[in-house]
């Protein structure tokens, strides 16, 4: 195991985090579009993430190349492997990308369609992105030759499908907090509603998982009881947790929308720290796809490293500008 | 029904697809770039208000864009997964560097560009729409260093161990013998397309005699543009086509269906015109200029050219799939100089904006440069063919293992049914957006303006 290897693994589950804090507010607006009645406030919603959604998405197309350019095995394995769940991500994400921008030139009936394909297709998106990570915390049929070989229902285990679930919670806490920041009146109150019934199913969710994981892979459990160090990580994601739930009833949303951020990073750094070096876990270990047997050469990996120190503070810099120049109301944004 | 064939399949209808939107948002980015400068240097607001109208054009067709795109970053792994173990460690990096240095920029900015009319200062707005032309030119640079590196890999060893090939130089990687040529002619073509879209566009407006204050400036940028990028085109196709006579001397051959030279003279003929004959190997009813493709090819009339049967046979790709496109796209290149040509003489005295023989022909030629464009990128990658990365690759054992013929032809069906849907949406809401800025009152002068409540 090289440093690069190590600094590599941790790059991606930094574009995760990223991609979850970033794009899953706006994914969780998505699910909450489902609950608008009145076009006036579906319209609102959109505006509200309509200058952010696309920078936002840029996170996942970057975690999947950094991956591809990094360890390339662990891109072949799992995009071909879960093709099914893959491809079906990708048409909700196209599907999303147009139901967005055709909502703004639509009016009346076609508008809540574009809004209802907008809300199933984030939703869709939000529980198969969970889904996939819990297949990897759970481990997946990899064979020697490193190919992944399963069926719909393997994709489908209960596990995974926990998974997905919590995030879902998750992201609907996360995306009414946003809301509840950039929308107006009745909508504003709605979300502050939706923030608190979210965040109770967030958490008890949240705490199950975790509990039931250390079932589900036992390695994981005994990493933690291995190095104590470790437990930083879930004591990150429990005190986001709780400073969210317990900033929920105050006026000034943003700190709740910050810890929910921190135990997004805190949840997603727990199986990171849970699962490092493997990346892909065989349900026979010795086929696991790690760090250090799928990285590429030193070379590249010193090469994107440069382009990613070079680029990744660039992209922070304008992106928080960009968040400055539309803070406030957003009844500008809701038709170019 | 074939795995491989059908994995083809939905690469090029996936791809095609994607590549009708990325030329025309790359070029007419750079013509909003100029309305965008031109309003903050003269503080005008007609220029602000058509500037306006060609970023609602622009955000429709980029939305389309980001759309197809993201399959291109997931299809790699899925459906070419043992291409993706075997180059991964060069072709990552340019796919991964395009993410980060260029579809952050461009996505990030798109947003600012759209929405900051009211919120930012004609200076802010035009560094956004900078930065956005700018993001999309160097996604253009970062994909087709990838597919370069397809055509004519360099930087690079094979690992026979762990079957892969693997980055030496990253430099020469990026800077292959193709990358130049390639990214200029596809930046170019891109150029020409926005020109010949915003011409046709113009017309239209003059056609229906609404906006035609608005229209006249439109087409008459248009039409300087589409010309300069339309001559720069010939050196620059000629440049490639070069590249290719040095580099890929087969592909070449396939393109001018070249088996051999046909007779003793010193040189190479070129061929004026013919049939090619694949099933003979042959060209009938051939017209040739004695010398001609030397010249071409390689700037040298007596040069030697390579033909078809100085190669083994299963190495050839398809050579009609590979010469009449080429044939076509050289036609259309020229058409292109001839039309705007004519544009720009007509335009002495303003007759071009009343001529309705020259504005409906240009309103019918906006799809010709988007054809154009896919005949470009089909010999590319046809005339590659069979390989995926030339000479160390065949595309046949680059196919995902695990994926089956049965889940690819679904899918197929499944990208056949959105993408129609988005082309459909995405003809309807231009049209929508046309219709809404002809039927849009014009407001007077700022003169009369004020002589009317004054």
């Amino acid at each position: 195991m090289t440093i690069w290897e190590i600094i590599w693994f941790a790059l991606i589950a930094v574009l995760l985090v990223g991609y979850t804090v970033l794009d899953g507010f706006d994914l969780g607006v998505g699910f909450w579009s489902l609950f608008l009645r009145k076009e006036a406030d579906r319209r609102g919603a959109i505006a509200a993430i309509a200058p952010f959604w696309d920078g936002n998405e840029v996170w996942l197309l970057t975690a999947a190349g950094a991956t591809f350019a990094a360890f390339p095995p662990v891109y072949a394995a799992i995009f071909s492997g879960l093709y099914p769940a893959l491809m079906t991500l990708l048409f909700a994400l196209i599907l999303r990308a147009a139901a967005i921008e055709f909502s703004g030139h639509a009016h009346g009936a076609a508008h809540g369609r574009w809004t209802a394909v907008f809300g199933v297709s984030s939703t869709l998106v939000i529980i198969l992105l969970g889904a996939a990570l819990g297949n990897l915390i759970h481990g997946l049929p990899l064979r020697a030759d490193g190919e992944i070989v399963i069926g719909i229902p393997g994709i489908l285990n209960p596990y995974a499908v926990l998974v997905g679930v919590l995030n879902l919670a998750m992201l609907a806490t996360h995306g009414a907090l946003y809301l509840r920041m950039r929308g107006e009146g009745e909508m504003r109150a709605l979300a502050a509603r939706w923030s608190g019934g979210a965040w109770v199913v967030y958490a008890i969710l949240a705490v199950a998982t975790g509990v039931i994981t250390a079932f589900v892979n036992p390695a994981m459990l005994k990493k933690f009881l291995d190095t104590p160090l470790l437990w930083a990580a879930p004591a990150l994601a429990i005190a986001g947790i709780a400073v969210t739930g317990l900033w929920l009833r105050r006026e000034t949303v943003f700190p709740a929308f910050l810890a929910s951020s921190v135990g997004i990073a805190g949840l997603l750094a727990t199986a990171a720290v849970g699962l490092f070096p493997v990346m892909v876990p065989g349900l026979n270990p010795a086929y696991s796809l790690t760090a250090h047997n799928s990285a590429n050469s030193t070379l590249t990996l010193q090469t994107m490293l440069v382009i990613v120190l070079i680029g990744v503070p660039i992209v922070l810099g304008y992106t928080i500008w960009v968040y400055r120049v539309f803070r406030g109301k957003a009844d500008d944004m809701i038709q170019y | 029904m074939d795995a491989a064939l059908l994995a083809r399949l939905q690469f090029a209808l996936t791809v095609g697809f994607h590549f009708i939107f990325p030329p025309l948002t790359i070029g007419l980015a750079w013509f909003i770039v100029g309305m965008l400068a031109w309003y903050r240097k003269t503080g005008d607001e007609a220029i602000r208000r058509i500037a306006r109208f060609w970023v609602t054009l622009f955000g429709i067709t980029f939305a389309v864009g980001v759309a197809t795109g993201i399959t291109m970053e997931f299809q790699f792994g899925t459906n070419w997964s043992q291409y993706s173990r075997f180059v991964g460690d060069i072709f990552g990096a340019p796919l991964a560097a395009e993410a980060v240095l260029a579809f952050f920029l461009e996505s990030t900015f798109l947003g600012v560009l759209l929405f900051g009319w009211k919120r930012l200062s004609p200076t802010a707005h035009l560094v956004a729409g900078v930065m956005v032309a700018f993001g999309s030119t160097l996604s253009a640079f970062w994909i087709i260093v990838a597919n370069s590196w397809m055509q004519t890999p360099a930087g690079y060893k094979l690992d026979p161990e762990r079957h892969r090939a693997v980055l030496t130089d990253f430099g020469a990687a990026v800077f292959n013998p193709s990358t130049w040529p390639r990214f200029l002619h596809t930046v170019d073509g891109a150029l020409i397309t926005a020109a010949f879209f915003m011409l046709g566009v113009s017309a239209w407006f003059l056609l229906k005699n609404k906006q035609v204050a608005h229209a006249k400036v439109t087409l008459t940028m248009a039409l300087w543009v589409g010309l300069a990028a339309s001559v720069a085109q010939l050196g620059l196709g000629h440049w490639h086509a070069m590249q290719v006579a040095a580099t890929q001397p087969l592909k070449l051959a396939a393109f001018e269906s070249f088996y051999q030279d046909p007779d003793d003279r010193p040189g190479a003929p070129l061929l004026l015109f013919g049939i090619p004959d694949p099933k003979h190997d042959r060209v009938n009813m051939a017209v040739y200029l004695p010398q001609g493709l030397s010249i071409l090819a390689f700037a040298n009339p007596t040069a030697a050219v390579k033909g078809l049967n100085d190669f083994p046979r299963d190495e050839w790709p398809p050579i009609e799939m590979s010469f009449y496109p080429f044939h076509l796209m050289v036609i259309l290149g020229m058409f292109f100089v001839a039309f705007t040509g004519l544009g720009v003489l007509l335009l002495r005295g303003g007759r071009v904006f009343t001529a309705r023989w020259f504005l409906v022909p240009a309103l019918l030629a906006i799809p010709l440069p988007f054809l154009t464009n896919e005949l470009g990128w089909i010999l590319a990658e046809v005339g590659r063919q069979p390989w995926i990365v030339y000479n160390v690759m065949k595309t046949g054992d680059a196919i995902s293992v695990v994926v089956s013929a049965t889940q690819i032809l679904t899918t197929i069906v499944v990208f056949s049914i959105v993408y129609l849907l988005l082309f459909v949406l995405w003809i309807g809401a231009l049209r929508h957006a046309m219709h809404a800025k002809a039927d849009e009152v014009e407001p007077m002068p700022a003169a009369e303006a004020e002589g009317v409540t004054g």
